[in-house]
């Protein structure tokens, strides 16, 4: 796909400036994007990329430059302008109306509703016509809310299609699909660009950027740091351009398990909303040993997670700690019976985004000394804790008085680190612990995690990130609809084995749903 | 139209703003008061001289704002951990029918040692008013502001109910009203002839101690994480069913002070029309304190004084005393417009 010179240019930046208050999310930032070509926006958490399509699809207006689409420019601050210029946009997080079928989500926004159905059968036919063209089975008539997340998507690539978009822009696309479903959603991508389209491809998984994109845009503190073609990079000179600095993959040296410290025995949950709760799941966390827990976001995580967090009683089977624990479960009894953990969502559960570094530390501590005493807090006991964790674990922040929401994600993880580690755990429940965070972040807690690891802590490593779960873990789960699959070695299964797992083969009785 | 935030607002909106909600406020008494076919310097003159101009001025005002103290201090108490307490003014009732029950003779105590039992039983109605509200939410999700808000009204019977029936007056004359209090039970005034009770005391030391436990206490320290963020307080171990009613329990009681203030410190017996909704105001009063307990002593005090001034100030030039109403309404919407204005842009397209 290289030496596209010639082609026409489709998208033009101009310097595109955006600043929030003393922070400058991009900086003079200019690219072009050719008719027919894939570019891949590469940068860390917080590097900018979000806001600069944000710009471009008029969502947020710049302080400065221009935005050009096809030879006009479009007036800032006007999505409906992009799209009808002809950018059509796939947000990571989907904008489908689930009680609707498919067809009427694409025709959704593209006029009233009232013509929309005179013209119904029309557009079905074109729906029809852009799946045959480019890939992306759906039925038009299935309801969005019976949709696995890959056809999800594809329904959001179809919506941008119907608008006659000629330009598409994918944040994160993957992060929520089976390695089988990426595959299929490269060849939509293929077909896409073969048919003239152009694409920009947001991520941060430096082997999806590889293996589509043509040429990669590197962003780091607002600023366009690199441009190169994909033919002519790899995978450690882009991971060194998004961080500056040489990164090295985690190590995991050999070590047999020692005693068991948690047992689950045939452990059932209720199910909840539309996610599976557990059915019947046996699985033994070992001291020294990482156990990692592969699988499709929704598939019974949380309901493992908040299990042995403490946030949820099973309905059936049994859960014996060693020592073993008396008494009604509760984050409480998990705290105290040596349970750490690293909660999924670091804003919404992990943290009081306008509590202090020191009030945030303390969180689940606080009750006991020296942080209160007969139900008074010693702000001061309190505040050195902070200081220490800060120290520690390396939390770049104003100070332990800042109110936390002020912090960058992988700081806020860092403090959430500490806090769950220097509480001496025997067990961390570590669910995504490097979400959304950048390189040098990831790199840090993964080190920690390994250290505890090494030091005789049991962990169970939830994530959706295949590549996470096998560089970590000494033994690897697929959790399916709630099913646990067997364990697995480390280095047993390539990742494409791992993925047929996820989607749900292999399973008993689970073949079928897949 | 979008917000944006604005991460670290500079001086100049920090302290702007809320000064030009005040301006606004007073810009649009002096139109109304123009309307009215009075001098708008004269009349905001007058009101300011009927709050503040002489020591009677001040100290009826400070009496005024007693009772808003109370129940603004149990709005922010509760509203700190999102419980939207709106049935102060039930709260305020309970503790008033708990002081006319003990206050008229059924315990021969000693004032020094009446006083302060009458207190602590007051509290425990306004706190077990609230008891049913909050559990009732915490264990089955039903929302407490309907709850609350309707307990006003059946509170309201429930007195008018006693005042015409066991707890009528003998010597009433037919009117709908309890027997007053003892001597012992009346609140004494902090200096002998100025009408200023001790319950003003009372709720200046509560208002300290309410910000002793929300800075200094773990219980405060609850009470913060469940309101922002009660997900996150939950994960980390905090109960937050528990906490909500520890904190029903400390906001009933405090409204349930300002019956206790009012009935045993001003009026001496119990009325239909003890409280001008004290337990409304209150609201008003810890939204524009922002919830913190000591400010709540200020905005009280403002509050009780734009309602003196506006009072003496109708009597004066003939402007009706909706007007402080009204500049209520406007001082609330315009500081909580600027205070969002503080911490948010706006982008016009």
């Amino acid at each position: 796909m290289a030496g596209r010179e010639g082609a026409e240019v489709v998208l033009r930046l101009d310097g595109i400036t955006k600043r929030f208050g003393p922070l400058v999310a991009n900086d003079a930032i200019s690219f072009d994007l050719k008719k027919g070509e894939v570019i891949a926006l590469l940068g860390e958490n917080g590097a900018g990329k979000t806001t600069l399509m944000n710009i471009l699809f008029g969502h947020y207006t710049a302080d400065a430059g221009s935005v050009e689409v096809f030879g006009q420019t479009l007036p800032p601050g006007h999505p409906r302008a992009a799209l009808a210029a002809g950018v059509g946009m796939v947000h990571q997080h989907f904008t489908l109306a689930d009680n609707m079928t498919v067809l009427e989500n694409i025709l959704l926004g593209t006029g009233s509703l009232l013509s929309a159905r005179l013209n119904a059968r029309a557009a079905k036919a074109k729906v029809q016509k852009l799946s045959a063209d480019f890939g992306l089975s759906v039925h038009p008539d299935a309801k969005v809310g019976s949709l696995s997340v890959g056809e999800r998507q594809r329904v959001e690539i179809l919506k941008a299609l119907y608008r006659d978009a000629r330009i598409l822009i994918l944040d994160e696309p993957t992060a929520v699909l089976t390695p089988q479903e990426t595959t299929a959603l490269f060849e939509t991508l293929r077909k896409a660009v073969a048919l003239g389209l152009s694409i920009i491809f947001i991520s941060h998984k430096l082997n999806e950027v590889m293996a589509i994109s043509s040429r990669v845009l590197v962003l780091r503190h607002g600023r366009l740091v690199g441009e190169v073609a994909t033919a002519e990079t790899d995978r450690h000179r882009l991971a060194e351009m998004m961080v500056g600095a040489e990164i090295t993959a985690p190590k995991l040296a050999d070590r047999a398990p020692g005693a068991a410290l948690m047992t689950l025995t045939g452990i059932r949950t209720a199910p909840r909303g539309n996610a599976p709760g557990l059915s019947g799941i046996d699985l033994t966390l070992r001291a020294g040993q990482i156990i990692g827990l592969a699988g499709v976001s929704g598939n019974g995580q949380s309901a493992l997670a908040d299990l042995i967090g403490g946030l949820e009683m099973p309905t059936g089977g049994t859960m014996v700690l060693h020592p073993e624990h008396s008494g009604d479960w509760s984050p409480r009894a998990a705290l105290a019976s040596g349970v750490a953990r690293i909660p999924e969502d670091r804003h919404k559960t992990g943290t009081v985004a306008d509590f202090t570094l020191t009030e945030n530390a303390v969180l689940e501590a606080y009750e006991n000394a020296p942080y209160s005493r007969k139900g008074w807090m010693d702000w001061s006991a309190a505040e050195g804790f902070a200081k220490k964790i800060i120290e520690t674990y390396d939390v770049r922040c104003p100070g332990p008085e800042a109110a936390i929401r002020l912090l960058s994600g992988g700081n806020m993880q860092k403090l959430i680190l500490g806090r769950a580690l220097e509480a001496g755990p025997q067990i961390i429940l570590a669910n995504q612990p490097v979400r959304g965070l950048d390189i040098g972040a990831v790199t840090f807690v993964h080190n920690r995690l390994i250290a505890a690891r090494d030091a005789g802590a049991a962990i169970l490593l939830i994530s959706e990130d295949l590549d996470e779960v096998m560089a970590l873990s000494d033994l690897i789960h697929v959790i399916y609809e709630g099913h646990l699959s067997p364990a697995f070695p480390r280095g047993e299964k390539t990742p494409a084995e791992l993925g047929v797992w996820m989607a749900g083969q292999g399973f008993e009785g689970g073949a079928d749903a897949a | 139209m979008r917000l944006e935030p604005i991460p670290n607002p500079s001086a100049l909106r920090r302290f702007g703003l809320p000064t030009g909600a005040l301006a606004l406020t007073v810009l649009i008494a002096s139109a109304l008061a123009l309307l009215a076919g009075a001098n708008p310097f004269a009349t905001l003159g007058l009101i300011l001289k009927g709050a503040a101009g002489s020591k009677f001025a001040l100290l009826e005002t400070l009496n005024r704002a007693t009772p808003m103290i109370f129940t603004g201090l149990a709005v922010a108490v509760a509203f700190r951990a999102k419980l939207w307490n709106i049935g102060a003014e039930a709260q305020l009732y309970g503790g008033a029918i708990v002081t006319v029950l003990l206050g008229t003779g059924a315990l021969p105590l000693p004032s020094l040692l009446l006083l302060p039992v009458i207190a602590l039983a007051a509290m425990l109605a306004g706190a077990l008013i609230l008891l049913g509200p909050v559990l009732m939410k915490t264990r089955l999700g039903v929302d407490e502001v309907v709850t609350t808000l309707l307990f006003n009204f059946i509170m309201l019977l429930f007195v008018s109910y006693l005042l015409e029936g066991p707890m009528k007056d003998p010597m009433g004359m037919g009117w709908p009203k309890s027997p007053a209090l003892d001597k012992a039970a009346r609140l004494p005034r902090i200096v002998e002839g100025l009408r200023l009770h001790w319950g003003f005391a009372l709720a200046i030391l509560s208002a300290i101690a309410v910000w002793v436990i929300q800075t200094r206490t773990t219980l405060g320290y609850e009470i913060r994480a469940v309101g922002l963020n009660a997900e996150a307080a939950r994960f980390a171990g905090i109960p937050v069913g528990r906490v909500m009613v520890k904190t029903a329990l400390l906001s009933g009681g405090l409204a349930a002070l300002a019956g206790f203030s009012e009935v045993a410190g001003l009026k001496g017996n119990l009325t239909l029309d003890l409280s001008p909704g004290f337990g409304y105001t209150g609201i008003i009063v810890a939204m524009l304190a922002l919830l913190n307990p000591l400010g709540v002593v200020i905005s009280a005090i403002f509050v009780a004084g734009v309602f003196v001034g506006a009072d003496s100030m109708s009597r004066a030039a003939g402007v009706p005393t909706y007007i402080a109403d009204i500049l209520m309404a406007t001082a609330l919407l315009t500081m909580v417009l600027a205070l969002k204005l503080t911490t948010t842009r706006v982008r016009w397209r």
